[in-house]
């Protein structure tokens, strides 16, 4: 070999090896998803933020939120894996970004074809969300870009409640001011599984997000209409499977203890109102400390949430 | 003579580097059967059921004990939910245990498969697999029986559960949470079956909680069923939970009072649990002249004499 032929080998050698590197970084990067059935028609993909729960039916898949859109092409690749057929519905149950970030990747090309449930055209999935979703992506604050055409809702609901089918009954519940004015608990009836998003994530702390519209009453109670909801096998085990925005497949006493923690914290919060403290006071007077381990929460994420606690009990609206 | 080439011998070397890593299927003793429990150990706590605020002897920590002192007994009947709850698989060997345990024999190798525990109360089921599977993700669900996986040392089978729903480990509120694990050493002496658990609690506890449970064989033991029902016991207001606010539970210095101890003992903490902590008591506080309380429980006159 000349001395050209070997310093053109040895550059092929080192941009191989380069890229080799590269593609193992990227992989490592990846976020890892994990798919896992949850009962009947539904699973679960885990790992790509938010859960995603994903309902196979007779018309289509029905994907409840959406993954950040760097992993929109991997959550397809898994969903194909669960069928072949199209996505037809996206459900938001949240304005938050967590659970749209994805709606505009996965009408594109990566969410293949889809039938309208709305009033857009053949070739895309419906997006379904309460109405403050799209008015609130419509029309989002001063100095934030402006959402893009395809992630807005395409079919919205304002009633209490909203049904369709895709092969089972799927019912849609609006909590009017718990995670925000805008979450939606789905019901998949047959299947026996419910889809709480932001407003039960056991394991940790939920965000109440005041300046769109959230309240720790609205979330105790969007808890308890989850539990109204729930309907367990024998001795509180099986029966309905809770599939939560974050976190772990649940059941119903996994609500019960997560309502109950919201509720207590509350209560302790509001007792220090009533002392006169303020919110610095009490903040360091700790009272969610006896929780702070089991939701995993550093004390920034406790003084959070206590603080929503605090400032949503203190709102003068009904509300609070 | 056969000679072994050197493809056999390292064929040989591979097979035997990997022989600590087959599942060793079917090992030890057998445990099925029936059996009944015998309350020797930890009595008043098992079977009249823990004092409120009676934390001594559990390595808890400061937020066990604050979750403790909040507990509520009305909470179990105003939230319908925990109304029909079976025990965890940690709390249920402490409880009212009467145990039946079967086996899942492999048709081909005669090998112990799994192990079934049914615990009589609220039909109490649980598997513990012998195989090797993993335990399952982090999303999967939690259970009161949790995921069990067993491996033989000798004939000792040890046993490590995740995958628990959030309980108790204590009846007067010390909380469990569902990042614990347990394992649990099963041993058998004759016709007395013995385990040892040990709950691991990042949550709640500072060292391991330690504890031993046994049971004694009896084959005539017929268990029966169960059923619950919810039913409003105690109805309140939506989202409403009865507790006590910090500070305001009225009950924690009873048991303290009622047994002649300092009321620090009470408070429970990993000191506690060590005989050590007897000599320091003794400098601190005399005992009762007469039992006030659980005197006659296990002595056969009936009763527990309370007041």
């Amino acid at each position: 070999m000349t001395g050209m032929g070997m310093r053109r080998y040895l550059i092929a050698l080192g941009l191989g090896l380069w890229a080799l590197g590269l593609a193992e970084g990227l992989a490592q990067q990846a976020p890892q998803l994990r798919v896992l059935p949850v009962q009947g028609n539904v699973h679960l993909i885990a790992g790509a933020g938010v859960n995603l729960t994903v309902h196979v039916g007779e018309y289509g898949v029905l994907l409840v939120d959406t993954p950040p859109p760097a992993v929109a092409p991997q959550v397809m690749a898994e969903i194909r894996k669960l069928s072949p057929l199209p996505i037809r519905w996206i459900i938001n149950t949240s304005v938050n970004p967590d659970h749209v970030a994805g709606n505009a990747a996965l009408v594109g090309p990566a969410g293949g074809r889809g039938a309208p449930f709305g009033f857009v055209g053949l070739g895309r999935p419906a997006i379904v969300a309460h109405e403050n979703v799209l008015n609130r992506m419509a029309n989002p604050p001063a100095g934030q870009p402006a959402t893009a055409p395809g992630a807005l809702p395409t079919t919205t609901y304002y009633l209490p409640t909203m049904d369709f089918s895709n092969g089972e009954a799927v019912i849609l519940y609006h909590q009017p001011a718990a995670h925000t004015d805008s979450d939606t608990v789905v019901l998949f009836r047959e299947s026996d599984v419910i889809s709480t998003g932001a407003v039960f994530t056991p394991g940790r702390y939920p965000v109440i997000d005041l300046e769109r519209g959230g309240s720790v009453q609205g979330l105790v109670a969007a808890l308890g209409s989850i539990l109204a909801l729930a309907v367990p096998d024998g001795f509180e085990s099986g029966g309905t499977q809770i599939v939560p925005g974050r976190g772990r497949i649940s059941e119903e006493t996994d609500v019960a203890e997560f309502r109950d923690m919201v509720a207590i914290i509350r209560d302790r919060v509001q007792d220090l109102i009533k002392k006169g403290q303020t919110l610095d006071q009490v903040k360091a007077a700790r009272p969610s400390r006896d929780y702070d381990a089991e939701y995993g929460a550093t004390q920034v994420d406790a003084d959070r949430f206590v603080e929503s606690i605090y400032r949503s009990l203190n709102q003068p609206r009904a509300r609070s | 003579m056969t000679r072994f080439s050197r493809t056999d011998i390292i064929g040989l070397a591979v097979l035997a580097l990997m022989l600590p890593a087959i599942p060793a299927f079917g090992q030890g003793i057998d445990f099925t059967g029936q059996w009944v429990p015998v309350y020797h150990e930890d009595g008043p706590e098992r079977i009249p059921g823990p004092e409120l605020a009676d934390y001594a002897g559990l390595p808890i920590n400061d937020a066990a004990r604050l979750r403790a002192d909040s507990y509520d007994a009305n909470r179990i009947s105003a939230v319908m939910e925990y109304q029909c709850r079976p025990h965890a698989a940690d709390y249920n060997l402490r409880g009212l245990a009467n145990l039946r345990i079967t086996s899942d024999i492999d048709p081909l190798t005669q090998r112990v498969t799994a192990i079934h525990t049914r615990i009589n109360f609220h039909d109490a089921e649980r598997t513990i697999y012998l195989d090797s599977r993993p335990h399952p993700p982090a999303e999967a669900p939690h259970s009161w029986g949790g995921f069990s996986t067993g491996v033989w040392n000798g004939n000792m089978l040890t046993i490590t559960t995740t995958h628990l729903k959030p309980y108790y480990i204590r009846r007067n509120g010390v909380p469990a949470s569902d990042k614990r694990t347990l394992t649990e050493h099963w041993v058998r002496h004759g016709d007395f079956l013995t385990i040892v658990s040990i709950i691991d609690d990042p949550a709640f506890l500072t060292e391991r909680l330690v504890r031993s449970q046994s049971w004694a064989l009896d084959p005539g033991q017929r268990m029966g069923t169960n059923w619950c029902e919810y039913a409003p016991e105690l109805p309140l207001g939506e989202g409403v939970v009865p507790h006590w606010l910090p500070g305001a539970n009225p009950y924690l210095e009873e048991f303290s009072e009622w047994y002649g101890l300092p009321f620090e003992a009470s408070r429970g903490g990993a000191e506690t649990m060590y005989p050590e902590y007897r000599q320091k008591l003794k400098q601190t506080f005399s005992t009762l002249d007469r039992c006030q309380r659980y005197c006659t429980c296990f002595n056969g006159t009936g009763g527990c004499n309370l007041r």
